[in-house]
């Protein structure tokens, strides 16, 4: 789950670690009135939206006088921010944080994650701070300095002292830093975050470290244990489907393309999308119905993939282990009935009970196409697709 | 002959009296399965499925000589169940349970680093000897006897990848799902080189998918230290960027972890490859003709 700037930026003040005052405003008059409340000359108005890329896509914006404040907010909030981080739709601008600007001396990167390969929380820090930081670890791989933390151990001063001397930091910005790290790491492993990031970490005119962005991931599968941060979850930065889906336990991510999949197993579900792909076609989500497949969920699963206007044909792609293909075929039978639809499907059974399965659907009336293998269920699934995409255009 | 587990393999099952671990063992043992008993606390004492229940892990080894375990027990409490399970000494813990906190397995690793245990997922479908010892959730009847080796990192893959080499008339030597978690227990390369030393073992299929460096590191490990054939399938070319697919180490980010950069190393240290899964069985039965 992904939190806001202004989300994040609470947490960092919880934690110690330093950032410029702020106010969350959802209308112009408000992020007005927040200069007031703020004092300073110049203002930042920044939409609150969860990518990254603001700044060049518009959605951040430096205000000299109240007035100013008002019109950049009034641009912004009701809009749809589009970055080359997110899709073609954009995201809706509901809030916008009005921050005092600050006099920057350097701007520099600091992040922590969880690296799988050594298993170990992971300190990235980096003297291009406000650039992209993967552009960075690919060109200038010499400008990256890393730290893992043990976890018994903990983070140790000399790991505080290799990022500050690499970062070229001096006298009081060392224990500044030090005191950013120990922020950052108690807050990384208190919230079960999967992501902190600082981009950038400046140094202003008068030598003091502040995080003038801030990006907080937390790992989903924590939440349970943290109810307070998982209120903070916005539903309006996820797709629709991909929210609805969740709340009845489904894996969904809204794709591009026109074929619809419904597919038990992430891997399987991924697998599927490739070889649509890989035979012309193009997926237009990722579904996976999980393991204990039942008819109720099937037919919820379809319901969802036709809510997608885009939709031509439906690929169902179920390999039967401890769930039966039998029955899987009667809750097809059940979901495509009730949802009255148009749009062909193909079904692919495999694994238990896959012939009496695929005999129910053959014996049903309905225009339901079967097949036996991966190959055939994605050569039929294509044709379909085209054939009703060139229906639609005619 | 097969790796890990095998006929006489003794197995006790965590979360033995809930729902999914009172159904998993009772295909376990319907499948042949030597499951000798199984802990739930509290219940310590009794019988279900007809075997022992004991209160602790510790009890349930020293009764019934153990040495193998699967996990049943909610998220909440699977890295307790791991690190009371590798405490007791258990050589082989399979967690199936899905869903656990990073950082929960971050810690359950490096306390378990110097121990004579192996630890298998979590979030995975387990593993499997044919016609031998069954633990975990997958459908035993689509397994046969034979010499292929599997390891995958997704549940319905690998029995994708078992079906297929079933009815190329092939069969398995044991199958291991490794979970789709960003930190696991066995990953590629341990099981790699576990099937390579095994007499029964003539030839692997490994499934990937995007996330991680795992697959880059099997690649290197084949080319420097594998005789035997190797047949690699990568789901996930058609994901996109910065979205968790299904499985939480399911994810691009920032360019790295990507299907085709999985496949361009695997391609680069000569193994042999498919874009489709369909073709998983058909590639590794040509690998052997030849």
């Amino acid at each position: 789950m992904n939190l806001h700037e202004f989300q994040s930026k609470q947490l960092f003040r919880d934690y110690g670690v330093a950032v410029p005052e702020g106010r969350v405003a959802t209308t112009p008059e408000a992020a007005e009135a927040a200069c007031a409340a703020l004092a300073g000359e110049r203002w930042a108005v920044k939409a609150q939206v969860h990518t990254g890329g603001r700044g060049k896509a518009g959605g951040v914006v430096l205000a000299q006088d109240p007035a100013a404040v008002a019109a950049a907010a009034r641009r912004l909030l009701g809009t749809r921010l589009v970055t080359h981080q997110n899709g073609p739709d954009g995201l809706a601008v509901a809030q916008v944080l009005i921050e005092q600007t600050t006099e920057i001396a350097r701007e520099l990167y600091l992040s922590l994650l969880v690296d799988r390969a050594t298993e170990r929380v992971l300190f990235i820090a980096s003297v291009a701070g406000g650039m992209d930081i993967e552009t960075v670890a690919a060109q200038t791989p010499e400008r990256i300095i890393q730290v893992r933390v043990h976890p018994a151990a903990g983070l140790q001063p000399y790991q505080i002292r290799r990022l500050a001397f690499g970062l070229g930091l001096e006298g009081a910005q060392i224990k500044a830093l030090g005191q950013v790290m120990a922020g950052l790491y108690r807050l990384f492993t208190d919230c079960d975050a999967s992501l902190v990031e600082i981009n950038p970490l400046v140094v202003t005119a008068s030598g003091e470290l502040l995080a003038l962005d801030a990006k907080v991931n937390l790992d989903d599968n924590a939440l349970y244990r943290h109810p307070a941060l998982a209120a903070l979850r916005d539903p309006s930065q996820v797709d629709a489907r991909e929210t609805e889906a969740k709340t009845h336990a489904l894996n969904y991510i809204s794709l591009d393309g026109n074929i619809g999949c419904m597919v038990n197993g992430a891997g399987l579900a991924m697998a599927t999308m490739d070889l649509i792909k890989l035979h012309g076609g193009a997926p237009a989500n990722f579904l996976d119905v999980g393991g204990g497949t039942t008819a109720e969920r099937v037919a919820i699963a379809f319901k969802l993939i036709l809510s997608d206007p885009k939709i031509d044909a439906v690929l169902v792609n179920i390999f039967g282990g401890i769930v039966r293909c039998d029955l899987i075929a009667e809750g097809i039978m059940q979901a495509v009935r009730e949802v009255r639809t148009t749009v062909p499907i193909v079904v692919r059974l495999a694994g238990t009970n896959a012939e009496q399965g695929l005999q129910i659907l053959a014996d049903s009336g309905l225009a339901v196409e079967t097949a036996e293998d991966l190959t055939e269920a994605a050569d039929k699934v294509v044709a379909a697709a085209g054939r009703a995409a060139a229906g639609e255009i005619r | 002959m097969s790796i890990l587990i095998d006929a006489d393999t003794r197995v006790i099952c965590q979360g033995f009296t809930g729902k999914q671990g009172t159904f998993h063992s009772e295909q376990a043992i319907a499948y042949g399965t030597k499951l000798v008993g199984g802990v739930t606390p509290g219940k310590g004492g009794g019988r279900h499925l007809d075997r022992p229940v004991f209160d602790t892990v510790h009890q349930a080894v020293a009764d019934t000589g153990a040495d193998a375990t699967m996990i049943y027990v909610p998220a909440a409490h699977a890295a307790d169940a791991i690190l009371e399970a590798a405490d007791a000494g258990v050589g082989v813990i399979v967690c199936i349970t899905e869903g656990i906190p990073v950082l929960d397995m971050l810690r359950v690793k490096a306390a378990i680093a110097d121990l004579d245990v192996v630890l298998i997922g979590p979030n995975c479908p387990g593993i499997i000897t044919p016609d031998a010892c069954k633990i975990g959730i997958m459908p035993g009847a689509i397994h046969r006897p034979g010499r292929i080796g599997i390891v995958s990192r997704s549940g319905t893959l690998t029995y994708e990848a078992v079906f297929q080499t079933t009815r190329a008339g092939l069969g398995q030597s044991t199958c291991i799902g490794i979970g789709g978690d960003p930190i696991q227990g066995l990953d590629f390369v341990a099981c790699l080189a576990l099937f390579e030393a095994d007499p029964a073992t003539d030839a692997v299929i490994m499934v990937g998918e995007i996330g991680g460096s795992a697959e880059e590191e099997a690649a290197e490990f084949i080319h420097d230290r594998m005789t035997k054939p190797v047949v690699a399938y990568i789901a996930g070319v058609t994901a996109p960027v910065g979205k968790r697919m299904g499985h939480a180490g399911a994810i691009v980010t920032g360019g790295k972890g990507t299907a085709e950069g999985k496949y361009a190393a695997l391609e680069h240290a000569g193994v042999a490859t498919v874009r489709s899964p369909a073709e998983m069985g058909a590639r590794i039965a040509e690998l052997l003709r030849v």
